[in-house]
């Protein structure tokens, strides 16, 4: 009785908080506030659509722009428009088409373009966000160099000629047919507007959620954590994430160029000439 | 206690096989410049070619991580 009536009442701990752990960026980041809700047609406009409409404005600005008072000599932006123009026809579609290239050389241009500044997108101060990290455009992009290569294969080879060029390889025994064309007819014409498509956006994803993880974990490291030896250790997250901003940037540059030549090697691929 | 999806070691094992699909990629072009430079040009548009279609399996393994 007497040891309970001198035992001091211990003051009540609160109950160990759990600690706030940081969480890892994931997808969910990808998934942006609606600008417009509730309004009828305008709520299906979000920051990734309005970016795409920005794009493609900008492109189709820039070349009526450096196209619109062509000289002999050209101006800057002339120069840069001919100089674009002029690596997408020489290394891109002779390269890879054959001669009949030129017809080929608007829709590769347009499509380099479009796809580079959208990719830019990603790094450029106050946007900060690769459009194509939602796969939507990618598979509309993707389809549609599906249909042309298809369309001038159909064409030029006709309907057989042309399923003949696609699945069947000249010169292969006649026990490896039996894997190799059900494999090659995959691989041509289901498989190569996917991985088209899927490469471009996995990239983009990927890149954007690498700047996020670092961003994020900075800042978590430089305020949120109780703990000096992060708080002294943050601004290398900080400075990574710059290095990986550069190295983002060349991916990007990379991805537009290998989308289009990778469609510009279909299309020739669907022209060859039997062998 | 560790947490997360067990996707991302699937994804991480998945991401060696490019890893070295890429690496001979970029040696035989490294090599095919170093004993003929003027073909560089061609062999850039190849290289390039081959290291997208390689680093595809990379690409598609991060989107079924995520994904599945």
């Amino acid at each position: 009785m007497i040891s309970s009536l001198t035992q001091v009442p211990a003051p009540p701990v609160p109950p160990p908080m759990p600690a706030e752990g940081f969480k890892a960026p994931g997808v969910e980041d990808f998934n942006l506030p609606p600008i417009f809700e509730g309004i009828p047609v305008l709520e299906w406009f979000d920051k990734v659509s309005i970016q795409f409409i920005v794009a493609a404005l900008f492109v189709w600005a820039f070349f009526a722009l450096a196209t619109k008072d062509p000289k002999v000599v050209p101006g800057r932006l002339q120069f840069l428009a001919e100089k674009f123009q002029g690596i997408v026809r020489d290394q891109i579609a002779r390269d890879n088409i054959g001669p009949e290239f030129r017809k080929y050389v608007p829709y590769l241009v347009a499509l380099f373009a479009f796809i580079l500044v959208n990719n830019v997108f990603g790094i450029l101060p106050f946007v900060q966000f690769p459009s194509f990290s939602h796969p939507g455009m990618a598979y509309a992009l993707a389809a549609i160099t599906w249909l042309i290569y298809n369309y001038v294969g159909i064409k030029k080879q006709g309907f057989g000629g042309y399923v003949r060029l696609m699945t069947w390889p000249p010169g292969v025994p006649a026990w490896v047919r039996v894997i190799l064309t059900p494999i090659e007819f995959l691989s041509n014409f289901i498989l190569r507007p996917v991985t088209l498509s899927l490469r471009l956006f996995g990239n983009m994803l990927a890149g954007h959620l690498l700047l996020l993880v670092f961003i994020f974990g900075g800042e978590y490291m430089l305020t949120v954590a109780d703990d000096l030896i992060l708080n002294v250790l943050s601004p290398f997250a900080f400075l990574f994430a710059i290095v990986m901003t550069f190295f983002e940037a060349f991916i990007q540059v990379v991805q537009a160029y290998i989308f289009t030549v990778l469609t510009a090697s279909y299309i020739g691929a669907s022209l060859a000439d039997e062998h | 206690m560790v947490q997360g999806s067990l996707n991302m070691v699937g994804y991480g094992l998945s991401a060696v096989g490019p890893g070295i699909g890429v690496g001979i990629v970029f040696a035989a072009f490294i090599n095919g410049v170093a004993r003929q430079p003027e073909a560089r040009g061609q062999l850039q548009t190849i290289a390039f070619i081959g290291f997208a279609l390689s680093e595809a399996l990379a690409i598609i393994g991060l989107v079924l991580a995520f994904a599945i």
